[in-house]
């Protein structure tokens, strides 16, 4: 709470003084970090604790008091946006400083302290109103950052596109908790609205149903589960890169939050379905992220495709338990649920640490594009190893802690022979099929973002002139590097931390047969069933590194540095390096069907003298998202043509607008009679 | 000595890794220079080659950052650990619980992962051409030898490879069609993934169809040779992968049955290296956009495997 109020509280006294941006920045960042840290370790103890904690405020409407509750489910979540949130503000006090006198740094003083606070109070929410207020609080409060850098017009688009989304999924969530109070308090009365009330109602099948099927609607909107996915990768480029970090890494995990809370605390996961629609759409978002992620060339809309993707798994994780759970299996469910929650955490890590690097690259070269990147690891001596260590954790590769949850979220895939169900028979072989495919499609897709970025020669001057970033920045990545390796070499620990976490959500937790062979062995279940142990392959690899570097060393070899072979030709230059576009190339044409694609090379022929040497070559190419045009294109359209039809309701003369009035009088009369 | 038992089986697994893998790689070429009619340079030449490659002085691309010379050693590592985790010999070895089938896939995807920087690091456009042709083709390879060995895992009830070799080797010859459709799938996939025609050529330095030795043109020196070592390891290993998982008879389960063990996997590494020889002489290298297919059919033949495990039985 005191984190809270500290946030809000500073985020409003930062209007005052605008006219001293430096202090701004260099004085309220750290105390927002401070903040974060203070919530850090509320949710860190809830957790390890178990403690439940309950706390009603007398503010609010008269009479519906606002309820507020920490327990390990909220803990867990608080835990990992705090520790984002604080890395995070480390960074900004180096990043924000860019903007003084290009932006308001006021702004973004006010709202992003505003927008974390949204984010705990959602959290800490224990009914449905001071939810939605939290909720709401984090919507605008991350619109207005969005549209921070509001000079640009496609910025300002992509935040209509993103309130737009989030509106309408606020609405879905809002219906389904109208449902759920109804059923909890009477529809004739408000008392219902407590999350308390709705857990201990008894919901009709069909009702419950329903209000799930809205909730999963309304977080879906704001996880970016495909088809809802589209104003993610619109919204998170716009956003400066302190807060894409904080929206891809956070802001989507309490979508998570609140359909974890909806379909297990409150609903008791019920129905069997719910947990093949959620497995489905994750599998889906996971699939189509990743080859979104891979034919881009914007770094950070690739992260932000990256994301669905992420978000995919984690949902792969949390259908699985819900269908454990269901079937009576609770240690499945619970390593199911341990899964997801695992990917969670590491997501929050490696995406925030991914688009923090991804700001320093576009703080240091102004650059987007991957196309006009490169050679940037030889000028961000420091930047280039912790964006590596992002790419290595993000693409599931051990000792880091993508890994980790992958391999889990695998051994929950092979345990479903124990269950009897034809179409799940069907579902889970071809699951494990396509979630092993997102896996690697998304290393491919990292080696491209890194090798494309930051390796090779410079594609632009920008690129080449390009020079380290400040310290703060450094520092606010490097201690999520360390938290993505630590998180990946000791998972049985971690997994011992979340214990509680998964049994409140499932029930049973597999923290005591993980383990089981002591720290050093992760055994989800049982040791002949599966084992894996990061600290053995880390050590492992790295004492034949060092041996073999040691052996080969012992003998003087001289290194020369020469010219790379050019066939004889000379005259390397970097335009003849493999671009973005041509390191996708296989991928587009294996995958293409997925995309509506434009592929134009227009070669000049004048001024040549023979066609086989043209002047110039043009080639473009433009790949757009298939469902767009399926799916949003549509209900635009539409809206424009009745929004066109109602105009003509309006002339501007007077006596004919005096006549509406007068029918509508005559009708609202008769409809009272 | 049964306190030492494992010990002593895994450093018998880790020495032969490195040891025998290139005799193995010299074995192959051998049977192949007979099968097309040529003179053979002998079994041990390998071994040749890499010494005087590691005798050589190093030429290093001006453009080339810490990344491109850090690769070699970490491809040589994980591969050497990967090693180190399949039961070669004998099933009772103290690292094998440290990684599982999964953990195994990741560490070959360490060293493909590096090695597809590497390529791009120099910026010279074969390098690029290779790391991406090479990311192509593992993005299809691997789904499916996860597939691959998942089928087989849930007729063990466990991913960890010891256990599972275990397992099969406690059954009678046993024909099921989940496992005929993964066996087939393996075959695939262990020609794409070692770099074997017809999906690459490991003998061409043709430049536009190289795969893998268009990521590692730029090396020289010790740092090739510790590559090409590891190319060599990564044949055995996945030999022996093959051979735990469809035709494990004969790995023993402790340190007394290690000779007969040895001459066993001797038997069968060489039947291995025949099949490869007779696939290599028999089939011309595919242009690079039918791998897909190839793969495709791999990956499908897999997932069907693994759909008539859940289906069947």
């Amino acid at each position: 709470m005191t984190s809270i109020s500290t946030l809000v509280l500073f985020g409003l006294s930062a209007p005052f003084f605008h006219k001293h941006e430096k202090f701004i920045v260099s004085v309220f960042f750290p105390i927002f970090a401070a903040a974060s840290l203070v919530s850090f370790a509320a949710g860190f103890l809830a957790v390890s604790g178990g403690i439940t904690e309950k706390m009603i405020l007398q503010a609010g409407l008269p009479g519906l008091p606002f309820h507020l509750r920490l327990d390990p489910i909220s803990g867990f979540f608080i835990t990992v946006i705090s520790l984002l949130s604080f890395c995070v503000s480390v960074y900004s006090v180096g990043y924000v400083k860019s903007f003084i006198g290009r932006e308001s740094v006021a702004n973004m003083a006010v709202f992003y302290p505003l927008f974390i606070a949204g984010m705990l109070l959602t959290l800490l929410a224990d009914d449905a109103f001071i939810f939605l207020v939290g909720w709401e609080v984090m919507a605008m409060s991350s619109y207005f950052l969005v549209i921070f850098e509001n000079k640009i017009g496609a910025n300002r688009r992509a935040a209509l596109l993103y309130v737009v989304m989030a509106h309408a999924g606020a609405l879905a969530i809002l219906m389904s908790f109208g449902v759920l109070a109804g059923f909890a308090g009477g529809f004739e009365t408000f008392g219902g609205y407590t999350f308390d009330a709705m857990r201990s109602a008894t919901i009709p099948p069909f009702w419950a149903g329903v209000a799930f099927l809205l909730a999963f609607l309304g977080f879906g909107a704001k996880a970016g589960i495909v088809p809802l996915h589209v104003w993610l990768p619109e919204a998170h480029p716009a956003a400066p890169s302190n807060v894409s970090a904080l929206m891809s890494g956070a802001m989507l995990k309490t979508a998570i939050y609140g359909i974890l809370r909806v379909s297990f605390d409150i609903l008791h996961v019920s129905q069997l379905w719910w947990g093949e629609l959620v497995l489905i759409a994750g599998l889906v978002s996971a699939l189509l992220g990743v080859l979104y992620a891979i034919m881009e060339n914007d770094l950070k809309r690739l992260l932000a495709y990256s994301s669905v993707e992420n978000i995919g798994v984690i949902l792969i994780g949390v259908g699985l338990s819900m269908i454990f759970f269901t079937f009576q299996k609770p240690l499945m469910s619970a390593l199911a649920i341990t899964a997801a929650l695992y990917h969670v955490m590491n997501h929050a890590m490696f995406k925030g640490l991914l688009f923090m690097g991804a700001g320093s690259v576009l703080h240091s070269t102004h650059e987007r594009n991957m196309e006009n990147m490169g050679g940037l690891i030889h000028k961000m001596k420091w930047t280039a190893p912790l964006f590596l260590v992002g790419c290595l954790s993000i693409s599931a590769l051990p000792p880091f802690n993508g890994f980790v949850s992958e391999w889990l979220t695998f051994q929950a895939f092979l345990m479903s022979p124990a269950l009897t169900s034809q179409g799940l028979n069907l579902l889970i072989p071809l699951g494990a099929a396509l979630l092993a495919l997102t896996a690697v499609l998304s290393a491919s897709s990292f080696v491209k973002a890194f090798g494309i970025s930051f390796l090779g020669k410079p594609r632009s001057e920008n690129c080449a002139t390009a020079e380290e970033s400040p310290w703060s920045m450094l520092i606010g990545m490097s201690i999520l590097a360390m938290t993505c390796l630590l998180l990946g070499v000791f998972p049985t620990a971690v997994i011992g931390w979340m214990s509680n976490v998964s049994t409140a959500l499932a029930g049973e937790t597999i923290a005591k047969s993980a383990g089981g062979m002591g720290w050093l062995w992760l055994t989800p279940v049982a040791a002949e069933r599966a084992s894996y142990s990061a600290p053995m392959l880390f050590l492992g690899i790295i004492s034949v590194v060092v041996i073999v570097f040691l052996t080969l060393h012992a003998r003087k070899n001289t290194i020369h540095r020469v010219k790379p072979w050019d066939c004889g030709y000379g005259g390397l230059t970097s335009k003849m390096q493999y671009s973005s576009y041509s390191f996708s190339m296989p991928s587009r044409v294996i995958f293409g069907f997925f995309f509506r694609m434009r592929e134009r090379v227009k070669i000049d022929l004048a001024r040549t003298r023979a066609p086989e040497f043209p002047a110039q070559i043009k080639y473009s190419l433009r790949i757009r998202d298939r469902l767009w045009g399926w799916l949003y294109k549509p209900v635009i359209d539409g809206v424009f043509k009745l929004g066109r039809h109602t105009a003509r309701l309006q002339h501007g003369r007077i006596h004919v607008y005096l006549a509406y009035s007068f029918i509508t009088v005559i009708f609202l009369l008769l409809f009272a009679l | 000595m049964t306190e030492l038992g494992p010990i002593f089986s895994e450093f018998v697994q880790i020495a032969l890794t490195v040891l025998v893998a290139p005799l193995f790689v010299g074995w192959i070429r051998m049977l192949k220079c007979w099968a097309q009619g040529r003179k053979a340079p002998g079994v041990l030449q390998p071994y040749l080659n890499l010494m005087k490659l590691f005798s050589k002085d190093i030429l290093l691309a001006e453009n080339a950052s810490w990344v491109f010379r850090v690769t070699p050693y970490v491809v040589f590592g994980s591969i050497l650990m990967a090693g180190s985790i399949i039961p070669i010999v004998s099933t009772d070895i103290p690292l094998s619980a440290s990684a599982d089938i999964i953990a195994l896939v990741a560490l070959f995807g360490i060293a493909r992962f590096f090695l597809a920087l590497a390529g791009m690091d120099v910026g010279t456009s074969f390098g690029g051409m290779g790391s991406s042709r090479e990311m192509m083709i593992a993005s299809l390879a691997e789904p499916a030898i996860l597939m691959t060995s998942f089928t087989v895992s849930l007729f063990s009830r466990s991913t960890s490879i010891s256990e599972t070799v275990r397992f099969v080797e406690g059954m009678d010859f046993f024909l099921s069609p989940s496992m005929a459709f993964v066996f087939f799938a393996f075959v695939l996939i262990m020609l794409a993934e070692t770099g074997r025609v017809p999906v690459d050529n490991p003998t061409t330095h043709l430049e536009l169809t190289m795969i893998h030795e268009g990521m590692i043109l730029e090396y020289s020196g010790r740092h090739l040779a510790l590559i090409e070592w590891a190319g060599m390891m990564k044949l055995f290993v996945f030999s022996s992968l093959g051979i735990a998982l469809f035709a494990p008879w004969g790995i023993a389960s402790n340190a007394s049955g290690i000779p007969l063990a040895l001459a066993l996997a001797a038997v069968k590494l060489a039947l291995i290296g025949v099949g490869i020889v007779l696939a290599e002489t028999g089939l011309a290298k595919m242009r690079i956009f039918r791998v897909p297919e190839f793969l495709g059919t791999a990956f499908i033949l897999a997932t069907l495997g693994m759909l008539s495990h859940f289906m069947l039985e």
